[in-house]
């Protein structure tokens, strides 16, 4: 047991030498173990190989009016659309003010291509594909998209009107490398 | 810890003299589910679910360890894994089916042991750290089940990835790069699904470490009883063994029956077809489903279809699913009433019930499209679940007149099994 006098060897504003041996041990300490966490953490996020930003071209030719693809890109999937004038026209009629997310379809479109919808297939719910691209599908209440998990519907330019989602569908990076040929990333 | 008459742990023969010297895990045994640990004499069948809760984790684990030797957790192989564990290993469709369908065996005990400690009222002090630390249980079982229903990489697994960390995407500004740190990428691909391998084998002995926390939080004040009053003296408890190790391996045989006949009969009735077809990250399944034990949360998650205030209608699904379950953490500050056992209780007893058949009624709503009347179903379901626990339990915790309650655990149960002796408990 430390008598009284040497617990108080060599105090200074009282401040004795072992706390601050105790503090700095711990500090060090501290800040090697935050020098461990980080990678730890960081190995979590995706992988040079998954981030290696690819890039998809796609064949636009065969794809008649009012007719639609699904692709990929990244592996999540792609929708690329033609769309009729009667869906373009919907599309226009709809005043800024009802949607959700607030876009012009010639703002989700490039400039004297406007006929061309492309858009990330997944719902900006919960990330299913939503239903409308192939023949058949159950379109929704607005004439674009239908995701099935959770009731979302888009409109003709694959904008949120009603249900859970709370963005329009992803329009991708892209370009039109010729009048036929698509460049999405 | 234990009651001053618990029987002490007398070693005889030498060896275990020496043993209880050294390394006293005998004492520890006899201590804690042996003769030495004393127990409420009036538990009922209900008190049988912990013990089976242990038991299906157990299963789980050697299971799981087994299967693990055979499966491979790679996006290329892993769904063909599954089906040599079926078709080639040796009884392997037999040990796989008993992973599959142990899990909800787990789920089913431990919702029993829930409703147990709801109705009973074992959340309530002395036994608030047992009940909390049984929430971290169930948060740990929901993020395992999820965990290991994505190693097949079926369609479910893969769309059941998809939305589930979907969720995260949901938190305002880093939601999205969240999302992909869970997931090491922009979709669920390898590098989820090696990840969730891993800490699929993980976390069961995470579980098991909470676990003993639980039974150890437990033993200080003792078990709770169907009457809800303290021990008070030695004749309100009897030893745990051999009485309780007794009544626990009946229920144990009972649950097996249970176990083998769904795993031998039924075995894929609680799963998915669609999780027989290998995932395909371009469609989904037209009607995309939890397991069942999910059920309810998925009610609550769906019952958000509108934006309301300046949160999203996304953001507000996900925070009432979780809060549904982070509620429960505080379940033993909501309910201010000191009585514990809901035969005292006429006025909680009533909207126990009813709760009981909202959390039915948003399990079956959890199954259905989403489209009317499920919508509109799951949302009154939904704001019941939330009123019964921060609106009703505090009210009627104050307001209710608890019934005429006997002295001591004895005495209840002498009322009940000698009528001429029961006018004693109920006029006093």
């Amino acid at each position: 047991m430390a008598s009284e006098s040497e617990l108080n060897a060599g105090i200074e504003d009282g401040v004795r030498r072992r706390d601050f041996i105790n503090i700095a041990a711990v500090s060090f300490a501290g800040v090697g173990a935050v020098a461990v966490v980080l990678p730890l953490v960081n190995q979590m996020n995706p992988s040079a190989d998954v981030l290696a930003l690819s890039t998809t071209e796609i064949d636009i030719s065969a794809i008649q009016p009012g007719q639609a693809i699904k692709t990929s890109w990244r592996k999540q999937p792609v929708f690329v659309r033609n769309l009729v004038e009667k869906e373009i026209a919907e599309a226009k009629a709809v005043p800024l003010s009802d949607l959700r997310d607030p876009q012009t379809i010639d703002e989700r479109t490039k400039p004297g291509k406007e006929n061309w919808l492309i858009t990330l297939g997944v719902c900006t719910h919960l990330g299913c594909v939503p239903l409308g691209a192939a023949e058949g599908e159950n379109k929704g209440d607005f004439g674009g998209y239908f995701c099935p998990c959770h009731g979302s519907h888009y409109d003709t330019a694959a904008r949120i009107r009603k249900g859970p989602a709370p963005t329009n569908l992803v329009v991708p990076p892209y370009e039109f490398t010729s009048d036929t040929v698509v460049t999405i990333g | 810890m234990s009651f001053p008459w618990a029987k002490p742990y007398e070693p005889k023969h030498p060896l275990m003299k020496w043993m209880d010297e050294k390394l006293p895990i005998p004492r520890l045994v006899y201590n804690a589910t042996g003769p030495g640990y004393p127990v409420p004499r009036n538990l009922n069948y209900f008190w049988n679910f912990g013990v089976l809760a242990g038991a299906a984790l157990m299963i789980q684990i050697i299971t799981g360890i087994v299967l693990a030797m055979h499966y491979a957790a790679n996006t290329g192989v892993a769904f063909n894994s599954v089906e040599h564990i079926m078709r080639d290993v040796n009884a392997g469709w037999f040990i796989r089916y008993a992973h599959m369908n142990g899990a909800s065996m787990f789920f089913i005990v431990v919702y029993l042991h829930i409703f147990r400690g709801l109705y009973y009222g074992s959340y309530k002090a002395p036994r608030e750290m047992v009940w909390l630390l049984g929430v971290v249980i169930f948060l740990l079982m929901m993020a395992t089940a999820f965990m290991g229903y994505v190693l097949p990489w079926g369609q479910m697994s893969f769309w059941g990835a998809q939305v589930i960390t979907g969720f995260f995407s949901a938190i305002p500004l880093v939601g999205e790069p969240v999302r992909q740190w869970l997931l090491g990428g922009f979709v669920p691909d390898n590098a989820t699904l090696n990840r969730f391998f891993s800490l699929h084998y993980l976390l069961p002995f995470v579980i098991l470490g909470v676990i003993i926390l639980h039974i150890w939080a437990l033993h200080i004040p003792g078990s709770n009883n169907p009457t809800g009053i303290e021990v008070k003296d030695e004749q309100d408890t009897v030893p745990f063994h051999p009485y309780y190790t007794a009544k626990d391996g009946f229920g144990l045989g009972v649950f097996l029956l249970v176990f083998v006949a769904l795993t031998f009969f039924s075995p894929n009735m609680l799963g998915h077809a669609d999780n027989y077809i290998p995932a395909n990250s371009l469609s989904t399944p037209a009607h995309i489903v939890p397991e069942w034990y999910f059920l309810p949360f998925y009610a609550i998650l769906k019952a958000f279809t509108f934006n309301f205030l300046w949160i999203d209608a996304k953001l507000w699904g996900v925070i009432a699913m979780f809060a549904s379950i982070a509620l429960l953490f505080f379940l033993p500050w909501l309910d201010s009433s000191p009585v514990k056992s809901s035969t005292y209780r006429p006025l909680y007893r009533i909207f126990f019930w009813v709760l009981v058949a909202d959390v039915l009624l948003l399990g079956w709503c959890g199954m259905q499209p989403a489209e009317q009347p499920w919508v509109i179903l799951s949302q009154l379901g939904a704001i019941y679940y939330f009123a019964h626990f921060l609106v009703i339990l505090p009210i009627v915790s104050r307001i209710e007149r608890p019934l005429p309650m006997p002295n001591s655990i004895t005495e209840a149960v002498l009322a009940k099994h000698a009528p001429d002796a029961a006018s004693g408990p109920a006029a006093a």
